[in-house]
């Protein structure tokens, strides 16, 4: 059975996940649009499957900021690939170019269950701390999940470790408002390591089963600002064993290949555990937590899709590859 | 992983080069190559490299190259000269006004960096051309845009006009305007929510705003870490409103910032300010052969150099590069380097601007953190005469002895002393006294202060 087929099915196996392909099929739309309008383009523009070919494939593959590395070494096994099997048709190759794209995210393991949820603690308190630069969505993201938590029955609290920016303890206490939890906060210039650990005692005493730790924007390149962060988080782990349990990363989906720097430096200093890729309802394709995926080997776990409280999905990485090529197995495949 | 600069690899390309005495057509194509991966990998749009590539080759195997005694260096000169082009010769000046108040609209989309742009730019107004700026809070969508602006208008004590969130952003903008006339206010400031470019709906309202105002700038606020997508915001902004300049945010990070040089081929437009980190006063005027090395890659050797020049005094930097360069570099050599380099500014920044020098294994475990600058010097002014001149004669008592006078546990002493020896062989690295990595041969640098 061909690997679109399989894909196909396995999204026809359950309501559920019909049900979110759909989302992401609305969400997603344009990336899936222009990314497989592209490839159908390339394909019948060029028949033969020739330098040139692999040439635009890789243009296509740099325009969605999936990073030249990787797009590099796809094309090159994508060439071998084509040689192997001897390919010469490009209709042929459209099949391999998503396989390997797939591939990438999945590491060649099982491709089907490559999701990862929130590291949610049944009978205890679960802690989530957010980081990530400054403007990626951080505080947004905690609006929106805390909101999908409180759907689920979920007692949630959430805590202002962002004393730093203008207005950003406002912020967060007017998503609190609107999504009806109780925010934690200090004033403005305060310690971020001491409110978070009033967070966690109140927390602890209202007897809630989750906390969002909010966190003031840095870059990367900051080492006192990072050095900070990871005093947030031994506080955190001082006061819970085990906790954090997760420690989510946010990227604007807009951003190039800087993500890569952002994964890798906040990892050395927080052990980010997955990622919410955010703004996604743009027209920005997000592709750099493929590069992300395949060398720090960290997940996407949520993304966003616009400012309001319900425009947040969990990342089912079946579903995002089925938006990247619903056009196509309804084109040919089916 | 992650590629080397640019100006690495053009390094061993240019070896090449120079070993053969004449640059072959095979020559440039490679060198090319090296290029256009370099400016993918800095997250310049794939068109804006297309072109630039097919001109850099144009020129790369005329006459201008292969007559040259030294193509190799002929060919970065060039590469850097086009990109400096494409980044737009002048700096621009920002809009005065015959008939006050002068009218500036920020937009862009969410999380770019607008409010914090207004604000830095009201200051700027104000400490540099000595005008009455008014910001306006014209964001009635994001929770707690307006408090933002408000707390910035209430740090910098300029005054901020809103009117909640519930009034219409293009009458709040029209009544900005009568107010800054009643109170002789000469530029106002409208801070516009973010929003998406495909957001038809809200584009159109900045749109309103526009025709409204008939504004004398509009600004696209763009975060300088965008990637290929740049050119799409940038164009369609453009398009609607005919930006009039473009301000970069967040270029004090580690990015390349490819997005500028795309945002500039596609529209035209100026980049006129560059945002280099959160504080209010900093923002600063945006120079594109600046921006181009960082680009490729070299480091921002323009900006260290003059900062060095307006900081350092030349005679003691000669000598102390001289001492660097023989390998007699001491502690006393190092403090006295210190007070130089700390009056330039934060340590990072200044690191920055150093050609490859986050890429240096050495440089990594030597964190510069201001404070810690503190602690060294502290240490360092424990030590005796002796042990200052020659740091072998450290033992364990006189660490300690060390450590109890400045306060710094063992350890640290100890990490200071590794990391002596761990910067002096660095400074050779840099100074070319010694081969790098692989027994490369870096580029000798006359910094100052290294
Ligand atoms: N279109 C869109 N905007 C978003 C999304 N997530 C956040 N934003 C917006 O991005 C801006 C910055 O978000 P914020 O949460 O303040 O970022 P923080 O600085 O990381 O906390 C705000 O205007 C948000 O409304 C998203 O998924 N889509
Ligand atoms: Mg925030």
């Amino acid at each position: 059975m061909s690997f679109l087929k399989k894909l196909k099915e396995k999204f026809s196996a359950s309501a559920e996940t019909e049900e979110v392909s759909d989302k992401y099929k609305s969400g997603l739309e344009k990336t899936r649009e222009s990314f497989s309008t592209k490839l159908n383009d390339l394909v019948a523009r060029y028949r033969k499957v020739d330098e040139e070919f692999f040439e635009d494939l890789e243009e296509i593959l740099i325009s969605a900021d999936v990073g030249v590395n990787t797009v590099m070494d796809l094309v090159e096994e994508l060439e071998m690939e084509a040689k192997r099997q001897n390919i010469k048709d490009a209709r042929d190759l459209k099949e391999v170019i998503s396989e390997k794209l797939v591939e990438i995210y999945t590491g060649g393991e099982d491709t089907f269950k490559t999701q990862a949820p929130l590291n949610i603690q049944p009978d205890d308190l679960s802690v989530f701390l957010f980081v990530g630069v400054n403007g990626v969505g951080k505080t947004t993201s905690i609006g929106k999940l805390a909101y999908q938590l409180k759907q689920e029955g979920k007692k949630v609290v959430l805590v202002a470790g962002d004393t730093f920016r203008a207005g950003a303890i406002e912020q967060l206490s007017a998503w609190g408002e609107r999504v009806g939890v109780d925010v934690i906060k200090h004033g403005e210039g305060s310690d971020p390591a001491a409110v978070i650990y009033d967070g966690i005692q109140a927390a602890k005493s209202r007897k809630a089963d989750v906390l969002l730790c909010d966190t003031a924007g840095r870059l990367q390149n900051k080492v006192n600002l990072m050095n900070e962060l990871s005093k947030v988080k031994r506080v955190i782990e001082r006061e819970i064993p085990n906790a954090p349990h997760d420690v989510l990363l946010v990227l604007d989906a807009t951003t190039g290949q800087n993500a890569l720097s952002q994964a890798k430096t906040f990892s050395e200093a927080t052990d980010v555990s997955g990622i919410v890729l955010t703004k996604l309802d743009g027209t920005a394709k997000g592709g750099i937590v493929l590069a992300i995926r395949k060398q720090l080997d960290i997940p996407v776990k949520f993304v966003g899709l616009g400012e309001k409280m319900t425009d947040l999905e969990a990342f089912d990485p079946n579903a995002f590859v089925y938006g990247l090529f619903a056009d196509m197995l309804t084109d040919d495949e089916m | 992983m992650a590629f080397e600069g640019l100006a690495d690899r053009l390094q061993s390309t240019v070896k090449k080069m120079t070993g053969k005495g004449k640059v072959s057509e095979q020559d440039v194509k490679e060198m090319t190559r090296e290029v256009r991966l370099a400016l993918l990998e800095a997250d310049v749009n794939f068109k804006v490299v297309k072109d630039f590539v097919k001109r850099i080759k144009e020129r790369a195997v005329g006459a201008e190259v292969m007559d040259s005694l030294t193509p190799g260096q002929q060919v970065i000169k060039i590469v850097k000269e086009e990109l400096t082009d494409l980044m737009g010769g002048e700096q621009s000046k920002i809009a005065v006004s015959e008939r006050p108040p002068t009218v500036i609209m920020m937009v862009g989309l969410q999380g770019a960096g607008k409010t914090t742009t207004s604000g830095k730019l009201a200051n700027h107004l104000r400490k540099k051309h000595n005008r009455k700026p008014l910001l306006v809070a014209a964001d009635v969508y994001r929770p707690a845009a307006i408090d933002q602006l408000q707390t910035v208008g209430k740090q910098l004590d300029i005054p901020v006009f809103s009117k909640g969130t519930e009034a219409n952003p293009v009458d709040i903008a029209n009544e900005a305007i009568l107010h800054a006339k009643e109170e002789h206010l000469d530029y106002v400031i409208i801070d516009t929510a973010g929003r998406l470019h495909v957001d038809e709906h809200l584009m159109d309202e900045l749109g309103q705003i526009k025709n409204n105002l008939t504004p004398d700038e509009i600004f696209l606020v763009v975060d300088a870490m965008t990637g290929q997508d740049a050119v799409n915001v940038a164009e369609s902004f453009d398009d609607q409103l005919d930006l009039s300049g473009v301000v970069l945010t967040k270029l004090d990070g580690d990015t390349r910032g490819g997005a500028a040089l795309s945002i500039k081929a596609v529209t035209q437009k100026p980049i006129k300010f560059a945002g280099m980190g959160e504080k209010l006063d900093e923002l600063e005027a945006f120079h594109p052969e600046r921006m181009a090395s960082r680009i490729l890659g070299m480091g921002d050797v323009l900006s260290l150099i003059e900062k060095a020049q307006d900081n350092v005094d030349e005679t003691k930097a000669k000598e102390l590069e001289q001492k660097m360069r023989s390998a007699t570099f001491t502690f006393d050599d190092f403090l006295e380097q210190m007070e130089q380099v700390k009056s330039m500014g934060p340590m990072e920044d200044l690191l920055g601007m150093i050609p490859g020098a986050n890429k240096m294994k050495g440089l990594k475990n030597v964190q510069f953190d201001d404070k810690q600058i503190v602690h060294v010097e502290a240490i360092v002014k424990s030590m005796t005469k002796a042990e200052r001149q020659d740091p072998s004669l450290m033992n364990a008592s006189r660490k300690k002895r060390i450590a109890k006078g400045s306060g710094r546990p063992v350890s640290e002493v100890n990490r200071l002393l590794k990391q002596f020896e761990e910067m002096k062989k660095m400074m050779k690295q840099m100074s070319g006294t010694q081969g790098g990595k692989k027994g490369k041969r870096k580029k000798g640098m006359n910094l100052p202060f290294m």
